[in-house]
């Protein structure tokens, strides 16, 4: 800038100055919708491209074998995307899956019929749930993260315990089929997923419920001003999730005949990685069910893509933590954009 | 409709607080305090940080309750024992943080904890919220109380400090049918979003509910309060109805000089 110009500078300021912030806005508003949409474009492409570099990638049957692989975590990550919605995190999903499936197994060997073969995982699910909310609202504990530390351990071992170490094979013919054999050509976890995806977003969405859920998220000390009854709703939260584990527990159990202390191993990284993959914050109050679903079969086609291009095991890991460090930086984004944005509406706006 | 009731219950008023006291620990924060507010009035709650300004409107709305004393609503003695009490009774609070979800739209943010939802058999956390109704009442207040709102749809983190105040007081309108409480509403803004807040706090009181502001803004009070009140170290020290030429005289009764 010369000095020549200075005069004419100041002059033209103010329309530039008013160019500038519509530009930004444009740039900003454009930015935002991208992130938006950020998780399902990002799949779209890894599918293309995977697509080219395997052949096989695109086969009915690889297609099938990735949602039966990525079902269980489907299942588990929508409980965990209800937890995260509300500023909390479920640790204990992975040993809560275990602890059901040993106590399926058992049962069945008991006698009990499918039904109630059903029932119990499903049942002892909640009921780790349930213990997980009470303790962490109830017991006034400063975050989840303790609690859900606590009932991983201790589920884990009464799983161990009560299994002796090892796994217990057998399962009910239909929870065998359930988690094996394909109806339609889908995988019959398929129609697990969908159910309980429509059943979430239902509640989520519709339901008044839901709706104290995301305030409770947003803003817990304001829910309390506004009557919400916000105690309930948060151990609402960790029943569901725990209730999620025990389903994932019956699809697992299908799908391999057994019940086994040694299921879910890391399955609270990988349900907590869908979730923030699929675009929900951290931060509370964000998210839908899509993006527990969309961040599931990502990490599905993630791990299913690099053993088809004979990636290593040890490998799959170091790329899925890759992935979540670049979806939690998108999420920091978002919120710079988004408060960026309100600046300029607050300087632009009426 | 507001002039009749005026009319018709000149000397009852909607909310009165009597022999208020409180104490934390060993400091007290209010000693005998006692307040009368009238339907279509705006009492201004004056008072140096401190004085007990909201630790009394905190009684009113149910976050504390009173260690001795009464909050009489229409007549009835009432016990509130939660926030929820209080919005159960008439009683509407705007608080200096404004409570509301970043997360939500405008009309999330107003119905918040009172959804319109049915079918009224089910359980009241299982009900099917009536998204549709909610946005039309949205939109007829915000029109009635001539808030400008250009993305009724955006989430509430988007919008301005104003914006978001205007919500704030917005909110109190739509269920407020008695008092509505207002905590320095317009601390965080800047003087042309000041003036908006003000026009809406008028509108609440010709709507017919009564009013307690808490400000420390002296041209607003004269402004708008047809009375203001003096705490000073928890205790009732004045009243006046608050003129530009008394202006020092309200001043001196805060501060205690």
């Amino acid at each position: 800038m010369t000095g020549m110009d200075e005069p004419l500078e100041r002059e033209v300021a103010e329309p530039r100055a008013a160019a500038v912030a519509n530009s930004e806005h444009i740039a900003v508003a454009v930015g935002l919708k991208m992130l938006g949409a950020g998780a399902v474009l990002i799949l779209i492409g890894l599918v293309l491209v995977l697509s080219l570099l395997s052949p096989y990638f695109l086969s009915p049957r690889n297609i099938g074998n990735i949602l039966a692989q990525t079902a269980v975590i489907c299942v588990v990550a929508m409980g965990q995307h209800l937890v995260i919605l509300t500023k909390g995190i479920d640790l204990s999903v992975g040993s809560n899956l275990a602890l059901a499936s040993v106590l399926g197994a058992l049962s069945f060997h008991a006698g009990a019929s499918t039904l109630m073969v059903v029932a119990v995982m499903v049942a002892a699910g909640a009921a780790v749930g349930a213990v997980n909310g009470l303790f962490y609202v109830y017991g006034r504990l400063p975050h989840p993260f303790i609690i859900t530390l606590a009932t991983l351990s201790i589920a884990k071992g009464i799983a161990l315990q009560l299994a002796d170490g090892r796994a217990i094979p057998g399962m009910p013919p239909a929870i065998r089929s359930l988690g094996q054999e394909a109806f339609a050509g889908l995988p019959g976890s398929v129609f697990v997923v969908a159910g309980v995806a429509g059943l979430m977003f239902v509640l989520t969405q519709s339901t008044v419920w839901g709706r104290w859920m995301y305030a409770v998220g947003g803003r817990a000390d304001a829910a309390v001003r506004m009557g919400i009854p916000v105690s309930a709703v948060l151990v609402s939260t960790y029943v569901i999730s725990g209730t999620c584990a025990g389903i994932g527990a019956v699809l697992l159990a299908g799908r391999t005949d057994a019940g086994s202390p040694l299921f879910g191993n890391l399955l609270e990284l990988d349900t907590t990685a869908a979730v923030i993959i699929g675009g929900a914050s951290f931060l509370g109050g964000r998210g839908h069910i899509g993006h527990a679903l969309i961040g599931a079969i990502m990490i599905g086609v993630i791990r299913n893509a690099l053993n088809l291009l004979n990636v290593g095991v040890f490998y799959q890991l170091i790329v899925i933590g890759l992935v979540i460090v670049v979806a939690v930086e998108a999420d920091v984004l978002r919120n710079h954009l988004e408060s960026r944005m309100r600046v300029l509406r607050a300087e632009t706006g009426p | 409709m507001t002039q009749h009731q005026l009319a018709a219950h000149p000397q009852h008023p909607v909310l009165s607080v009597r022999g208020a006291c409180k104490r934390f620990g060993s400091v007290v924060a209010l000693d005998d305090v006692s307040i009368d507010v009238n339907r279509g009035e705006i009492l201004a709650l004056l008072g140096d940080n401190g004085a007990g300004k909201s630790t009394l409107i905190k009684c009113i709305s149910g976050v504390h309750r009173l260690d001795a004393g009464d909050v009489v609503i229409d007549g009835a003695a009432n016990v509130l024992r939660s926030p929820a009490d209080a919005r159960s009774a008439g009683i509407e609070t705007v608080y200096q943080d404004l409570a509301l979800f970043d997360n939500l739209t405008p009309a999330q943010n107003f119905f918040a904890g009172r959804e319109i939802a049915g079918p009224k058999w089910l359980p009241r956390a299982m009900r099917f919220l009536n998204k549709r109704r909610m946005d039309e009442q949205t939109r007829s207040l915000i029109q009635s109380l001539n808030v400008s709102l250009p993305h009724l749809d955006a989430v509430v983190a988007l919008m301005s400090g104003g914006q978001r105040q205007a919500i704030a007081v917005a909110r109190s309108a739509v269920f407020a049918r008695k008092v509505v409480i207002l905590d320095e509403p317009t601390a965080a803004l800047g003087l042309r979003e000041s003036r908006k807040v003000l026009d809406l706090i008028g509108a609440l009181r010709d709507r017919g509910n009564a009013i307690i502001l808490i400000t420390h803004n002296m041209e607003h009070v004269t402004e708008l309060a047809g009375r203001a009140v003096v705490l000073r170290q928890g205790r009732r020290v004045g009243e006046l109805v608050p003129t530009r030429d008394n202006k020092q005289e309200l001043v001196s009764m805060i501060v205690g000089a």
